[in-house]
């Protein structure tokens, strides 16, 4: 795999494991949150680099053009990022009603909580 | 000169990525987010992927640093700074967790078909169909409009169920028992001037913009998704500058409930309407005598499904968030 | 309409979701509601006798041909799960409407039932499935009808555990998101059947094996396997006690069914057997898993929480029908699935009466419970029972099949531990026995009345089912044995 590719999907790799760190790391429900869809993100990038084909272009059909870049992905990304977005919102949702029940969307406080109830 | 663009694109992103790590200050992790959003946007028009990246524009910069900003007047702006001892394992964990997991994809990597090639298996099998026949089956130039509304279709009709739950679960979890709204009104933005003509000569060009995303979708990017988000975007605003209780004036709460529920069914009523004509679910071929009318006419009818169910479950989303933080806002 | 069975199992829940709304009166929802579960049901019924007469169903949506298009493909594997997933979810909504009464607040029932709905969609869907993304759409419909209906729960660590499981979950989606992609850049399809056709030619590179890693522990992730189960505990103890109900028979027999479907089918057992350590794994996870599980959940004073550790443990003995890597230890496995899928929806229907009438299901608060509720704590023995694996209940039939198994390779010790793990569940469903039949009735017993007729029905067709199928066996036998023939013989 020459140069440009090799760089492309390890860095997004990178991207992708930085986003899974913050999922995990992070105490802050609100910061988890974003930390996931950094993750999700960086797997969009992935599939979308995986149907790049170079020097070609949007696949919305032209006369003299012949090379396009795979619509498959795509779609099933626009599908993902709106999975993605569903999935955000539902979370924020529970974190405000968290943050309504308990007072505090930090993780260890909600365990210190729990453990005194 | 792409290439060069490429590298400084993903550099830019991994920077954006190590600042969220470091910061703290959730107001500016939100921000920084936004960015990242919107940099993965530009890469995907990079990547020749432009529907992908009007959506994830309008999605990662919009729709969920908006949501994410309502969520922290809520909740508070600062991460909490000091994180008890015991909870110090935690780094040293996820780092180990990480690098394997890390590692184990870039070990996949390796036997990868290089980037950028036309003769790697995704470019050969299946999609050529798509490319040569979309043309004569189904009639339009936006290939990945004829994809995603048609021959798979049925996947997109799973995503507009998606957009419905998340409505749902929002409804379910946030809407406040009490029905009727705060009157009193925190600082609105309607008291500026310029904020309230530029923007109340924005909303009709919004809307106006948001049925030409709708009905384009077919001959470039764009579609039902995108033109939801930008209508939900114009209602958004106008709720932002003059309050919910305005907005709810304007849009009834119930009525956007139904036509949210009401995009899913007009998805799932095409699919029906084809197996009662004889032919499989979603099967676009059976709406009309002539196929290719009866793609265009079945791609017409889902793309609008799903506008209207994006479009309205977006408001929900918002409108149920707005009304329980004002509600927060009383109480203390 | 006889060919489009397999479309309309999934279509009518999903349709029926949305005309809920419209409906907005919360009676008329859950009428509608268990209406559409028994509609679904009888489909799911037919579609099965369909599949045993006329072999395997395959489904073009859209009228598009695989690969192009999305294959709906139904065969012994999954016909019997979709009836199972149909026949649970509409017992257990027939049970709802009283059962959530106290749990949850009367304006958010209507939106209960529209998750409800969409969450059997979804795992119907997952089930139904040929087409590897299609799985991951339909995955995370029920994945957040699922988060929604947890955070339900009264308690406020419902929403806790809902948040942990939003987490969780999430990343296992992804993971099963990368899963697919890495396969599909070496193959160019998403079609099941075309993956199993393509993938021959490249499994001997790094990507697939990645891709085969990332899919199991996404699908694991899922499937509470020890020791990725850490959502699952408070998921189960603080949802709505119907919701429990519903998840524990069904939910995680989803995410083994993908599993199942990618090992043996999508990847073939060459592969996955022979360049992955599969069988290692499961082997040494499936038993620390029964062990560990099976112990904490003796030390449980919720019954609901001692449940969901038996269902982690549980997960480790189908675990193990599947390193065994046999017919009969993937039969014995399949059959487990659906006889866990009978006892757990029995169990937790008894618990969701006690709950109903105590509020709680505290074993210390249970003292003499059985001489007021009768008829519920004979349902809780008899799935008791049949959990330990007595004989005549299902749960004998299918610890048969994995001792067998275990002794058909000649695993002695795994044979034994099998046992052991019993011996266990002896141990923690003795302790509810003990308290609720033999101790006297105390001042801390609340003085309550036998649960209403709308639990006890659907409970006791649950016990009735569990002695039906451990005695007349060769419905459940023969299907499992079918699908386990296929699996060997199939598309390979």
């Amino acid at each position: 795999m020459e140069f440009l590719g090799l760089f492309n999907y390890w860095v997004v790799i990178v991207l992708m494991m930085i986003g899974f760190y913050i999922v995990i790391c992070s105490n802050n429900l609100i910061k988890k949150l974003i930390g996931l869809t950094i993750f999700q993100t960086s797997v969009f990038i992935m599939y979308i680099s995986m149907g790049k084909i170079t020097g070609g272009t949007a696949p919305v059909l032209a006369d003299g053009i012949t090379l396009y870049s795979n619509p498959l992905t795509h779609v099933l990304i626009l599908t993902a990022i709106v999975v993605g977005i569903a999935t955000t919102a539902l979370g924020l949702a529970i974190v405000v009603r968290i943050h309504e029940s308990y007072g505090t969307v930090e993780e260890d406080d909600i365990h210190a909580k729990d453990k005194q109830a | 000169m792409e290439s060069f663009v490429h590298v400084v694109i993903i550099l830019m992103l991994v920077t954006t990525a190590i600042a969220i790590v470091r910061v703290k200050d959730l107001f500016a992790v939100t921000m920084l987010a936004g960015i990242y959003g919107l940099l993965s946007a530009s890469f995907f028009v990079l990547m020749d992927a432009h529907d992908v990246a009007f959506t994830e524009a309008a999605v990662g910069a919009g729709i969920s640093t908006l949501l994410v900003l309502t969520t922290l007047s809520m909740t508070g702006r600062f991460e909490k700074a000091s994180v008890k001892p015991q909870a110090d394992y935690r780094p040293v964990l996820a780092l180990v967790l990480v690098t394997v997991t890390g590692a184990l994809l870039i070990y996949g990597t390796q036997d990868m078909p290089g980037f950028g090639t036309a003769d790697a298996p995704v470019q050969t099998h299946v999609v050529p169909r798509y490319l040569n026949d979309s043309a004569t089956e189904i009639g339009i130039p936006n290939v990945v409009a004829s994809i995603l509304a048609s021959y798979r279709g049925y996947d997109t009709f799973g995503e507009v169920v998606v957009i419905f739950t998340a409505g749902i679960g929002v409804l379910a979890m946030v809407m406040s028992n009490a029905t009727k709204m705060p009157v009193v009104q925190t600082a609105l933005m309607s008291d500026h001037v310029v904020l309230r003509i530029v923007s109340k000569m924005l909303i009709p060009l919004i809307m106006l913009f948001a049925l030409y995303v709708q009905f384009h979708g077919e001959y470039g990017p764009g579609g039902g998704f995108q033109a939801g988000v930008i209508f939900a975007s114009a209602f958004i605003l106008y709720a932002m500058l003059f309050g919910l209780t305005a907005a709810r004036n304007v849009v009834n709460h119930t009525l956007v409930q139904l036509l949210s529920a009401l995009g899913v069914l007009l998805y799932g009523s095409v699919g029906v309407v084809a197996m009662i004509n004889g032919g499989n679910f979603l099967d676009y071929n059976f709406l009309s005598d002539d196929p290719v009318a009866g793609q265009m006419l079945g791609i017409l009818l889902v793309e609008l499904g799903v506008g209207i169910t994006v479009a309205s479950v977006m408001i929900i989303i918002f409108f149920t968030f707005t009304a329980r933080s004002q509600k927060e806002g009383e109480a203390d | 309409m006889i060919v489009h069975l397999s479309v309309l199992q999934v279509i009518i829940p999903l349709i029926a979701a949305p005309i809920c709304l419209l409906l907005r009166k919360s009676e008329l929802a859950w009428a509608f509601a268990t209406l559409v579960a028994f509609m679904t049901l009888a489909v799911s019924v037919a579609l099965l006798s369909q599949v045993m007469q006329s072999g395997p169903v395959s489904y073009e949506l859209g009228g598009w041909e695989a690969p192009w298009g999305i294959e709906y493909r139904v065969d012994m594997l999954n016909a019997p799960l979709l009836v199972l997933i149909s026949a649970i979810s509409a017992l257990a909504l027939l049970a709802s409407r009283t059962s959530i009464e106290n749990e949850i607040p009367e304006n958010r029932h209507t939106f209960f039932y529209i998750a409800w709905l969409l969450c059997m969609a979804g795992l119907l869907g997952i089930t139904a499935t040929g087409d590897a993304f299609n799985v991951f759409v339909f995955l995370e419909i029920s994945s957040l009808a699922t988060y929604t209906l947890i955070a339900l729960g009264k308690d406020r660590r419902a929403l806790w555990a809902s948040f942990q499981y939003l987490v969780a979950g999430t990343i296992g989606a992804t993971f099963i998101l990368i899963g697919i992609g890495l396969m599909y850049v070496m193959t160019g399809t998403l079609n099941m059947a075309d993956l199993a056709q393509r993938l021959p030619d490249v499994e001997n590179t790094k990507t697939v094996f990645t891709a085969f890693a990332f899919l199991i522990v996404g699908v694991c992730m899922k499937l509470a396997l020890f020791p990725l189960h850490l959502w699952l505990p408070n998921a189960y103890t603080f949802a709505p006690s119907i919701v429990t109900t519903f998840l524990a028979a069904t939910a995680t027999k989803v995410a083994v069914y993908v599993m199942i479907r990618f090992i043996f089918d999508v990847f073939g057992f060459e592969f996955s057997f022979t360049h992955f350590p599969l069988q290692e794994v499961l082997l040494t996870l499936g038993i620390a898993g029964i062990f560990v599980a099976s112990v904490v959940a003796i030390y449980q004073d919720n019954l609901k929480r001692m449940l969901a550790y038996s269902s982690v443990a549980q997960v480790g003995y189908i675990m193990l029908g599947i390193s065994f890597a046999s017919q009969t230890g993937i039969m014995a496995t399949l059959l487990h699935m659906l006889n866990h899928g009978l006892m757990k929806g029995a169990l937790f229907l008894a618990l969701a009466a006690v709950v109903y009438r105590m509020g709680i299901a505290q074993l210390s608060q249970m003292h003499g419970i059985a001489s007021r509720m009768p008829l519920t704590m004979a349902a809780f023995l008899i799935g008791g029972l049949s959990l330990i694996g007595v004989p005549l209940t299902v749960g004998f039939i299918s610890k048969w099949y994995l001792v067998s198994a275990a002794l058909e390779n000649g695993w002695w010790p795994v044979a034994a531990a099998i046992l052991l793990g019993s011996l266990l569940s002896v141990v923690y469903i003795w302790r509810v026995i003990e308290v609720a039949y033999f101790k006297p009735v105390s001042e801390s017993t609340p003085d309550v009345k036998e649960a209403p007729a709308a639990l006890l029905i659907p409970m006791w067709i649950l016990v009735l089912a569990n002695l039906y199928f451990g005695i007349e066996t060769s419905l459940t036998v023969g299907v499992s044995q079918m699908a386990a023939a296929d699996l060997f013989g199939g598309l390979r």
